[in-house]
């Protein structure tokens, strides 16, 4: 029977109340860059998370995804249905409740960071089939193969907190639908500028203390590598920041408040698989990178001329890539002795291949799945998923909730 | 009876309100609208992204007076929404057939 350590136990559950805090903190990050007509339609998005995946979690969800521990597999069991019979069950030196809770909280946030590119456009009961769809049929099974010993942990690719599992994924996944979704109207040449960036940087404020829960968290203990993983984290958000203002002072010629905020998030987003992993002044590297190549994958979406309405794509899938792969450089196994050494600490590029592999998997799974998600749902759904013209122009608020953000006028 | 409309900028609104009462003006309806002339409108860029903003934020005044009264009305108006420099704004009056006081149906001079 391993022994159970109030320390560790204490800080995980700690932790994931301070990723739950992401999710309501996304949703003000978010919802504070759509126009005023659809704040609540985006909170609503993000809230919603906490609701459906938290009881799909319970009845199958974590079963899915960490039955059958270690199997080196592509996905779990339904050993746990309901998560009968785990009150006295100890996963290292915590609850297997607690481990429970934590890895729910993963879960939520990840669908929800989708919302972000579909924002403006997409029918409510769309989002309600498709955030239920996507966290069974591709959440469940790429956190079994990273976070469970699946397949792609057995290879030996390494994530701390979930480069590839959130991020790449919901990048992918968010890429995947406004293709299906299309442009919104007006797109690119009508002005769509963030109704209130204070609650933007609000939202970036909380999502940056959540994300110590995240990642420090995800040592599952109270050790030295938690607060490694602390320390990293902080550091990469402040190195993204100032990355990203550079790049955006030099480029268009101010430093902005939404640059300093998404420079943040971009720095957060690319320390996640390597924050147990590095040390140092990497964490200072990888976050001012992130910063900086993140603003410039904005420029993608005119590019090719896809709707990412809040840059999903930009932050998230690039930013998720990039971190996953420097981590392939600047791993180093003295950190953390259930890591290895990246190709600049002398591990050669074993891991830079292995990181490669996990991060094109888990895109190519979640681009296709969500595709056929998307492309069903607008099949099946009588309205398909995609809001009227005239349900985009008066506002996904009054038009799919009954309600108004600001009811200013009506007092 | 005619009809004076300014298009000012708006934090002149106060100077032009106080203009208009020291010379006995009992009324006026004032609103925000937007728009552009000369002054054109600005840039906003979000995530590098540029956005041309056309519509400028203006203040409309509104006012109903006898023809006797309306060119004076004007210069005052001119004179204290004027900065000298590109969006000042725009003056014009119209003639006016008939105003009504809701309250009590009263006409012409005695509704203003």
């Amino acid at each position: 029977m391993p022994e159970l350590n109030s320390g560790d136990t204490a800080w995980v559950l700690v932790a994931s109340a301070l990723i739950l805090f992401m999710t309501p903190g996304l949703a003000l990050f978010y919802g504070g860059m759509v126009r005023a007509k659809n704040v609540l339609a985006m909170l609503m998005q993000n809230f919603f998370a906490m609701g459906i995946v938290t009881v799909i979690w319970v009845i199958f969800g974590y079963s899915l995804a960490f039955g059958d521990l270690g199997n080196g597999g592509l996905i779990g069991n339904f050993d746990f249905l309901g998560l009968e019979d785990l009150g006295s069950e100890v996963t290292g030196t915590i609850p297997t409740l607690a481990f429970v809770v934590f890895q729910l909280t993963f879960a939520v946030i990840t669908p929800a960071l989708i919302t972000g590119a579909i924002a403006d456009r997409m029918r409510w009961p769309a989002w309600v089939g498709f955030i239920t769809l996507w966290s069974i049929l591709v959440y469940l099974p790429v956190a079994h193969w990273v976070f469970a010993g699946g397949w792609l942990a057995e290879r030996g690719a390494l994530d701390f907190a979930g480069g590839t599992v959130v991020h790449v994924n919901a990048g992918a996944a968010a890429l995947a639908l406004i293709l299906i979704l299309g442009k919104r109207k007006g797109w690119p040449k009508e002005p769509m500028p963030p109704h209130s960036l204070p609650l933007t940087l609000l939202g970036t404020g909380i999502l940056w203390f959540g994300w110590f829960g995240f990642n420090a968290g995800s040592a599952l203990a109270a050790n030295g590598v938690a607060a490694q993983a602390f320390l990293n984290t902080f550091v990469a958000a402040a190195a993204g920041m100032l990355g990203w203002l550079i790049v955006e002072r030099m480029k268009s010629g101010h430093a902005t408040t939404l640059g300093a905020a998404s420079g943040a998030v971009a720095g957060l987003v690319a320390i996640t698989p390597c924050a147990g992993f590095v040390g140092g002044m990497s964490p200072i590297v990888i976050g001012g990178i992130a910063g900086a190549v993140c603003f410039l994958a904005i420029s993608l979406k005119f590019k090719f001329g896809y709707d990412d309405s809040l840059d999903v794509v930009a932050v998230h899938l690039v930013g998720g890539i990039l971190g996953s792969v420097l981590l392939g450089l600047f791993a180093d196994a003295s950190v953390n002795e259930l890591g290895t050494n990246g190709a600049f600490y002398g591990g050669g590029w074993e891991l830079f291949g292995e990181q490669l592999i996990a991060v094109g998997a888990v895109l190519v799974f979640s681009l296709v799945v969500s595709a056929v998600i998307g492309l069903v749902l607008k099949a099946v759904l009588p309205k398909g998923i995609r809001a009227s013209e005239e349900e985009e122009a008066a506002g996904l608020d009054i038009t799919q909730h009954s309600e108004t953000g600001y009811a200013l006028e009506r007092s | 009876m005619k009809l004076i409309t300014a298009i000012i900028k708006p934090f002149k609104v106060d100077d032009v309100k106080e203009a208009l009462q020291a010379l006995g003006v009992k009324g006026l309806t004032v609103s925000d609208v937007r728009g552009f002339g000369r002054q054109r409108g600005h840039t906003e860029v979000y995530r590098g992204a540029e956005y041309k903003i056309d519509f400028v934020p203006k203040v409309q005044i509104e006012l109903v007076t006898d023809d006797d009264d309306a060119p004076r009305l004007v210069d005052a108006i001119i004179e204290a929404a004027r900065t000298g420099k590109i969006g000042d704004g725009k003056v014009w009056i119209v003639p006016v057939d008939e105003v009504y006081r809701v309250r009590t149906g009263e006409r012409g001079h005695d509704a203003m």
